[in-house]
This record gives structure tokens, C-alpha cells and sequence, in this order.
């Protein structure tokens, strides 16, 4: 962020952070669960999710809701609510340090110049009561110890650089004044003022018009590629990441089901619920046909069904399916997928 | 009047003289640019400076002893000798209802600066923290509720009365004391569910995952969009602790003659209600003047805070 770094992380983490990222591994979460505890019984929220990030890489976590997608997001964050949330199994490590072990207040102080967080909803997730530049500056106050008019100066810089127009003059706004697409660029001018190494995207373009989308998506991906951040884009809509992503993890029932870079997960997908989602995009020589859908619902978390949990609305679905999980396995040179009949969803 | 004495004071440091007041802008500074513009609030916080500096030196406005009754002149008419006239025992009513309003100050103040402090470390802790707290909390606000703030007041101020002798600011103390332990848990209650709203909210969750600890979520965070309700049913509070006092000495359990307090003057003049109202009508007045200045002052501030508004 400043003149002075402008190198990788790894560069900068050696000037001042104490986390060193060794061979650019940001991130590693292994074997994580998560379940949330009500008066209802467990809902299983995530059940044994495995990925890496590396510097200068955006990974996207594709799912529909409920699939436990921003639950990895929160608890890769520690916002998590315990209770009702659990955590009983897992590992999540930081440039090689396990965060869900960490104490407390040391896990506090790697939010926001570690790793930090862009909310779906810019709306409301700006306080209402301050204005937006006091809002960026309190993160150079707080975490800085930087005074008022220097910490406001590097706020209207970063309103700059998120490209707000007359950010000298609107700093001073606050946020029921910005349109959605302005707030949301406010939202991410917070999540980066203290140079993050992990920025985690939680839906950040659901709540705006596709226009605004396609800006703040080219705005995250240039702000990735400046600062060479680990970026996890978290999302339910294939095309948002398409343009962005290097990898692309598939998530369903809380679970990864298929794991690929983009371009051949787009092409070939080796997972029976990513060829469904693929087949219900709508396309412009598909014009007079019925879209193609995946029948059914997703599953209810509290009642996960045994074997595969996609098998009630898979085509390919056999007895073996009903009986035995799949692991998430090598089906081709950089192509993983948890499913039986991985290679024939490949090749067909 | 805490209320605006701070709010003044604040906005006043935030606000820098000449023309960089960018530097300054905060909630504080905003509101009070708010109600620079607003003529209820100028109303209310000339009325209650008014009955401030009444309570704190009447001796500005008479120079009449309240204590002194000029028996042969008892109920007299309003004239030039006795403003507001003479109450039955020839006292004078205006020098009477001058010095009747540090009593009623006095214990509106300090109950309601009581009942805030108490309700909002409780009722944030409650909403902020929930779980066994919470729970504790609310049971113990549970057993308050059940009595009801007058009846405690009487059963209170009954089992330990006062006598000639009880030194004023001590007879001023146990009102101020009976009314905040059982006004505390109404601000609570409020501030548990204005917390409880405002916690669930992106901005908080945002917060936490910029890393600011749990003392500055709740500063910057929680506290500023929990706290409006607070302010009004606060301020709405003092007149309720300045009738309640009223209503306490009215009985003759709350201040005592030779104290002299608006309650105790309504409570001599209804001997006379219908034949000299006269007596009644001037505390009475007093009476309904600083609860709605406090009311009015609630109300301009709630409108303040709230930037949607402006």
C-alpha cells in the first residue's frame, strides 16, 4: 500500500509482519468440520474440507446456499458464533500456524493485516451512524496507532485507489449517501487498507446490478494482482468467476466435490452436480429449448443421506453411491472430484 | 441537561475553528450541527438552564426566605408584595417554588446519570455477551419489574422514613437511591434488545473480521446504534423520577417539610384546591414545565443522532 512495498508477500512479510509465507503457502485448511448445535439436533454445516492458497492466487468456492461455503469463509475468519456453531475436527493454518489453537487476542490481531474479509451485503455492512472515511481510518487507527488527519489522509488515498470518484469530497459522507456499487468499493478500501495477505470475498458482487458487478470483480482481480494477495472468491454464480479464478473448488453439502483450474473445469467437468450447474446456465444457442436443471433440493444438513450426499439427484447415482462416500481423488492430471463415476462424467 | 452539557462540550472539541472542519466531523460534531437548527432543542435547554441555575442558586431569583410565613397574609392572592401569592401557611409561593427545584433537579439528575450507567453496562453486557450473563440479567430485571417503580418507592421509603433531623442532601440521597434501583432495570431491558438488533448486523460481523476487540466493537459499533432509544426513554425517565419524587413527597414519605420541594408544595395546596387554586397551580406549573423541557430535549437529541434523518 505504500510507496515503499512492492514486492511479494513474502518481501514485505519480512519487513514487518511475523508470519513468513514459505514457498508462497498463504493458507491451509485441512480436514475442517464444522457443525452448528440447535434445539433441533446437529446440522452439519461442513464435513472434512481440504485446500491450499498461495500467494497470488484466487481460488473460487462455488456452491448454492447452504453448500457451507461462507461457513469456511467464517470460520477461516474466527467470526463464527460458539455456540451454536462447533468446530470439533480440523485444522486451519496460517503461513503455517494453526488459527482455530491460537489464542485469542493473537487470532484478533491477524484480522485485517493478515487476513481479512469483503461482506456480500455492502449495505449494511458499513456502520450506518459514521462517516465512510472515518470508518476506513479507524483501521490505520486502530491498528496503526495512526493520528486523525494522517490515518484520514490514507483513507481518502485508498477511496482513490477503489476508484470513488471525488474522494477528497466525500469522504466525509456517509454510507446511506453511496449507491450500492460505491459502498461495496468502500467495503473492499477497508478490507485491504492494512495490505492483507488473504483477502476472503464472501458473494461480494450478489447484492448489485451486473454492470457494477463486472466493475468490482476487475477491481478485486487488479487489487490481487498489485498486492500479490492469496484471494478466496467465494460465490454462487459461475460466470462471476470465470474471468478471475485460477482454481475453482466446488462445494456441496459441506463438502469439496470437485476441484479443478477453470478453464478445464468449464470445459470438462468431472462431477456430476458441476456438469448440472454448467448445463443449467443459459445459453444464447439453447434459445426456444427448456433449461436443463438439477431436480430436487439440496440436502438438509441435520440428515446428510449415507453414501454419496448427492446421489438423490444424480443421473449417474448406482447402489454403490447409496452405500459408499466418495473421496475427493485424481481423476486426470489436475483434475480432482469425489465421485464414483468421476471419469465417465469426465469423458461423457 | 447532562445530556446537552456533554454534547456541547464534545462537539466543541471536535470542531476545529476556521475552515478545516473535515478534521473534526464525528457523530458528536454532526449532531450537535443538527441541533444548532433545531428551535425545540433551544426551547428545552433554555428552560432547563433556567431550572438548573434555579435549583443551584435561587438566591439569583428571590431573595425571599422560603421559610419564612407570614401567617396574617396566608392565602393571598398573586400581587405585587408575593408574585405567585401565598400558600395556607403565608409562606411565599414564588420564593417557595424557586428552591423547590433543586429537589426535583437533584433527583431527576442523579437518578437518571444512575439508571443509565447501571442499565447500559447491564443491558450491554446481557445483549452483548449473552448466554448465562444474559439469562442473569434478565431474571434479575424479572424481579424489578414485578414491583412496581411507586410501590418500591413506598415500600422503601416507609421502612426507612425521615425525621426533622435527616440532613436534606441525605433525605435527596435515599429518593435518588430507591429510584435508581428500581428504574435501572427498565434501561436495561432496552439496552439488552437495542444490542441484541444491532449485533446480528453486518457492520458488526464486518468489525470483528477487520480485527477491532470486543471493547471497540461495542464503542464504536454496538454502542452508537443501540444507544438512541436509550436517550429518549432517558431523558422521558427524568420527568418520570421528577414526578415520582413529586408524587413521594406528595405522600409525605419522599422530602419532608421543612424541605421544600414541588411535590410537597402540590401536596399542602390541595387543602385548598378549590377555593385559592392559585396555591396549586404555580408548583404544579414548574412541575409540568421541566418534565416537558426534558421530554422536548429527548426528543431533539434522538432526532440528532440518527444521521438517516437529517
Amino acid at each position: 500500500m505504500t510507496t515503499t512495498d512492492t514486492g511479494t508477500r513474502r518481501g514485505k512479510a519480512a519487513a514487518g509482519s511475523e508470519y513468513h509465507a514459505k514457498d508462497g503457502l498463504l493458507l491451509e485448511v485441512e480436514d475442517l468440520y464444522v457443525e452448528f448445535h440447535t434445539a433441533d439436533g446437529i446440522a452439519r454445516a461442513i464435513n472434512g474440507v481440504n485446500f491450499d492458497l498461495y500467494e497470488g492466487q484466487t481460488l473460487a468456492i462455488l456452491g448454492e446456499s447452504g453448500s457451507g461455503k461462507s461457513v469456511t469463509a467464517q470460520a477461516i475468519m474466527g467470526i463464527l458464533d460458539v455456540p451454536p456453531a462447533v468446530i470439533p475436527k480440523g485444522q486451519i493454518r496460517y503461513c503455517g500456524e494453526d488459527l482455530l489453537t491460537m489464542q485469542a487476542e493473537k487470532r484478533r490481531k491477524t484480522r485485517g493485516p493478515e487476513i481479512s474479509m469483503v461482506f456480500q451485503d455492502a449495505l449494511s455492512s458499513l456502520n450506518p451512524v459514521f462517516p465512510v472515511g472515518w470508518q476506513i481510518a479507524e483501521m490505520f487507527r486502530v491498528h496503526r496507532g495512526m493520528n486523525r488527519s494522517d490515518s484520514l489522509e490514507r483513507a481518502i488515498k485508498l477511496m482513490q485507489r477503489v476508484q470513488i470518484p471525488g474522494a477528497k469530497e466525500r469522504v466525509k459522507a456517509y454510507p446511506h449517501q453511496f449507491s450500492g456499487g460505491m459502498r461495496q468499493r468502500i467495503m473492499i478500501a477497508m478490507a485491504i487498507a492494512l495490505d492483507p495477505a488473504v483477502l476472503i470475498a464472501d458473494e461480494p458482487t450478489t447484492a448489485l446490478d451486473v454492470t457494477v458487478q463486472a466493475q468490482i470483480m476487475a477491481l478485486l482481480q487488479e487489487l490481487q494482482e498489485e498486492r500479490q494477495m492469496g484471494l478466496i472468491l467465494i460465490t454462487h454464480d459461475l460466470g462471476v468467476v470465470a474471468d478471475v479464478a485460477d482454481k475453482i473448488a466446488v462445494m456441496y453439502a459441506g463438502r469439496i466435490v470437485e476441484r479443478a483450474d477453470v478453464y478445464d473445469l468449464y470445459r470438462q467437468p468431472a462431477h456430476p452436480y458441476t456438469k448440472g450447474l454448467l448445463e443449467s446456465i443459459p445459453r444464447l444457442d439453447q434459445k426456444g429449448q427448456q433449461l436443463a436443471a438439477i431436480g430436487g433440493l439440496p440436502p438438509n444438513l441435520m440428515r446428510i443421506p449415507e453414501g454419496c450426499a448427492f446421489n438423490p439427484r444424480c443421473k449417474y447415482a448406482q447402489d454403490v453411491c447409496r452405500e459408499d462416500r466418495p473421496a475427493l481423488r485424481l481423476v486426470a492430471p489436475g483434475r480432482e472430484s469425489a465421485c464414483h463415476f468421476a471419469e465417465e462424467v469426465l469423458n461423457g | 441537561m447532562t445530556e446537552a452539557s456533554t454534547i456541547a462540550v464534545s462537539a466543541e472539541a471536535g470542531q476545529p475553528v476556521g475552515g478545516q472542519a473535515d478534521e473534526g466531523r464525528s457523530l458528536a460534531s454532526d449532531a450537535w450541527r443538527q441541533l444548532k437548527g433545531n428551535p425545540i432543542f433551544w426551547v428545552s435547554v433554555s428552560l432547563i438552564t433556567l431550572f438548573v441555575v434555579m435549583a443551584l442558586v435561587p438566591q439569583l431569583f428571590t431573595n425571599v426566605d422560603p421559610g419564612a410565613a407570614v401567617l396574617k397574609e396566608a392565602r393571598a392572592e398573586p400581587g405585587a408584595d408575593a408574585w405567585f401569592g401565598r400558600d395556607i401557611q403565608g409562606y411565599d409561593i414564588y420564593s417557595r417554588t424557586v428552591y423547590g427545584a433543586r429537589a426535583s433537579i437533584l433527583v431527576g439528575v442523579f437518578s437518571t446519570l444512575a439508571t443509565v450507567v447501571i442499565g447500559l453496562v447491564m443491558g450491554v453486557l446481557a445483549g452483548y455477551y449473552g448466554g448465562f450473563l444474559d439469562t442473569l440479567v434478565s431474571r434479575v430485571t424479572d424481579i424489578f419489574f414485578a414491583i412496581p417503580l411507586l410501590l418500591g418507592g413506598i415500600l422503601f421509603m416507609s421502612t426507612f422514613p425521615n425525621d426533622q433531623n435527616t440532613p436534606y442532601l441525605v433525605v435527596v440521597g435515599k429518593v435518588v437511591l430507591v429510584l435508581s434501583v428500581f428504574g435501572w432495570p427498565s434501561i436495561a431491558r432496552l439496552m439488552r434488545s437495542s444490542v441484541l438488533q444491532v449485533k446480528p448486523n453486518d457492520y458488526v460481523q464486518a468489525a470483528r473480521a477487520l480485527g477491532a476487540s470486543p471493547w471497540r466493537i461495542i464503542r464504536s459499533h454496538v454502542m452508537p446504534n443501540a444507544l438512541a432509544p436509550v436517550i429518549v426513554v432517558s431523558t422521558i425517565n427524568l420527568g418520570v423520577f421528577i414526578t415520582a419524587e413529586a408524587t413521594l413527597s406528595f405522600l409525605g414519605i419522599g422530602l419532608t417539610p421543612p424541605a421544600v420541594s414541588w411535590g410537597v408544595a402540590i401536596s399542602d395546596a390541595l387543602v385548598a384546591v378549590r377555593t385559592y387554586p392559585h396555591i396549586l397551580l404555580f408548583p404544579s406549573l414548574f412541575l409540568s414545565l421541566a418534565v416537558l423541557a426534558f421530554i422536548m430535549l429527548g426528543d431533539a437529541v434522538r432526532d440528532a443522532f440518527d444521521p438517516k434523518s437529517r
